[in-house]
């Protein structure tokens, strides 16, 4: 996890803005009402699209242990691979205060150190080969390795 | 108008795998077992509602069961495909334009979390590649933040699948008909935190058909008297309200809403004009060990929290206060999607009419279960809920 985030290409270019410091991107919906993702086609008429906030806690999380499916592209996805060259990885829903609720990886942590409502941080982080996606790590452990 | 409806007809092919029999032929198998249990032929159906998620349309069982010209409507609506197949056969009858309708479905899956296309659900593709697009994490999600608020520990988790699997081995139409003791169930391999691989349902294959017909048929055929009808209360199919947390959802509302299975439950319990302490028999959406508990408080049975209580004692076994999924539910047969809200539906026809054998449940006064709850959960948030009386 120690690649600079900027060596790979976003697995989706609108998923965050562009420049230091990244935020993921929701969308402003003509009630006031902060969505995420930012629609897109149609959906995003009328739909502001609004930064969302690097800070936030932890809502709920789980473990995914097992090799997903297609079209899953991520380690143990490719040609020659399987199960064996999986990673497992940790997922969890962030609450932005005010905003919205994201679901996200979480990283650089274990399961035995998560607890609801702890603060969680933004970050992007490498995905696989080609691309980067984003994540959200307990602060603390940022705070530490900053 | 609102014509009363009844089930005189129920017939399932058993759950599980059955190599060499395609989904819909496993659906024209439960179609002639519901016709049999009837004592109908299958000219005698008016009209027809069915499907499957993944085993092909419907209404080519024409092919096999008769090309009678009646009219049969596919029905695809995710995990709620046979509670909408129902709910349409009750309609058709309830309006006074039919009195014999069929409900089938049926699924043949492959082995197997499902694996479905972000684009099919108005996802982007990098929900998928990232690995999000999975409906094992929502519900371990949903029962990890329900535990540290409400205080279920792992131990009640495992509870319910050793449930689940001590009710399959009573069950000739289950799948997984071997008891497993909570010490294996707890040690299994996790598959998403908390839930570990035998507290999930596997996707499987099965078909299940009912014959609906109008008071005045009933009545004609004898089963009105003869202990071979079971009265549709209310049936309920409601999507998801606002602020409500589904499966494949990437942002959530930070203003809590309310749950589909709720509205469905209300709906249900309003129109049938009873309420949960006057169930005598449940069937809970139980896609994994989470779901049935949580579903145990959102249909109305217990308050958040209680279900702790409620498995230590064996309050949902058979001869608990209130048994649920007592063919073992979806933890025990698995999930043909097409088919599973309809076998729950089914276990309540064969509880009612006292046809349920080793696992029939004994009833308040001994004498079997006289209404019957089933709930069914599924993607993009929906619920459908169906009351029975006898």
């Amino acid at each position: 996890m120690n690649a600079p985030s900027t060596a790979l290409a976003p697995i989706d270019p609108q998923l965050w803005s562009p420049g230091e410091p990244p935020h993921l991107m929701g969308g402003k919906l003509p009630s006031g009402e902060i969505v995420f993702p930012m629609p897109q086609g149609d959906a995003a008429n009328d739909v502001e699209p609004h930064k969302l906030a690097r800070q936030g806690t932890l809502w709920s999380w789980t473990s995914q242990d097992f090799l997903p499916k297609d079209p899953y592209e991520g380690p143990g996805s490719g040609e020659n691979e399987g199960p064996p060259d999986f990673e497992p990885f940790l997922i969890g829903y962030v609450e932005l205060p005010g905003q919205v609720i994201v679901e996200s990886r979480i990283v650089d942590a274990t399961l035995g150190d998560l607890k609801l409502g702890m603060p969680m941080e933004f970050c992007i982080v490498p995905f696989n080969r080609s691309h980067s996606t984003y994540a959200f790590r307990p602060v603390q452990q940022a705070e530490k390795s900053a | 108008m609102s014509e009363n409806v009844y089930i005189i007809g129920a017939g399932i092919h058993p759950f599980g795998r059955t190599d060499g029999r395609s989904g819909r032929e496993q659906g024209v198998y439960a179609v002639r077992e519901a016709l049999a249990d009837a004592g109908l032929e299958w000219p005698d159906i008016e009209c027809a509602y069915g499907g499957s998620a993944a085993a092909g349309s419907a209404d080519i069982m024409v092919n096999e069961l008769g090309l009678t010209s009646l009219p049969f409507t596919n029905v695809a609506n995710g995990c709620a495909t046979g509670g909408s197949a129902l709910v349409s056969a009750q309609m058709a009858i309830a309006s006074g334009m039919y009195d014999l309708a069929l409900a089938t479905g049926f699924d043949k899956h492959p082995r197997g979390a499902f694996n479905a296309k972000p684009s099919d659900y108005g996802l982007p593709e990098w929900y998928g590649q990232t690995g999000m697009m999975l409906t094992t994490q929502f519900f371990a999600m949903k029962i990890q933040r329900y535990m540290q608020l409400h205080g279920i520990s792992r131990t009640t988790l495992g509870r319910v699948a050793e449930k689940a699997f001590r009710n399959g081995t009573k069950t000739p139409h289950a799948w997984r008909r071997s008891p497993i003791d909570l010490d294996t169930i707890m040690n299994a391999p996790m598959i998403n935190d908390p839930l570990t691989k035998y507290m999930f349902c596997s996707p499987s294959e099965g078909g299940v058909a009912l014959i609906l017909a109008s008071e005045k048929k009933a009545k004609e055929l004898g089963a009105l008297h003869n202990g071979g009808a079971v009265k549709i209360a209310k049936v309920a199919v409601k999507t998801r309200p606002p602020g409500s947390f589904e499966v494949f959802q990437a942002g959530v509302s930070v203003e809590e809403g309310g749950k589909p299975t709720v509205l469905a439950s209300q709906a249900a319990f309003e129109g049938a004009g009873i309420g949960p302490d006057e169930i005598d028999v449940a069937q809970l959406q139980d896609t994994e060990s989470g779901a049935e508990i949580m579903h145990m408080a959102e249909n109305g049975f217990c308050k958040d929290g209680d279900q702790e209580e409620w498995l230590a004692n064996g309050w949902s076994e058979h001869g608990g206060k209130l048994p649920i999924n007592t063919d073992g539910g979806c933890i025990a047969c698995g999930e043909p999607i097409g088919a599973s809200g309809l076998r729950q539906v089914y276990e309540n026809v064969e509880q009612l009419r006292g046809r349920a054998g080793e696992r029939q449940v004994a009833g308040r006064d001994g004498n079997g279960p006289k209404t019957g709850y089933s709930h069914v959960y599924g993607a993009p948030g929906m619920s459908a809920v169906a009351i029975l009386e006898r």
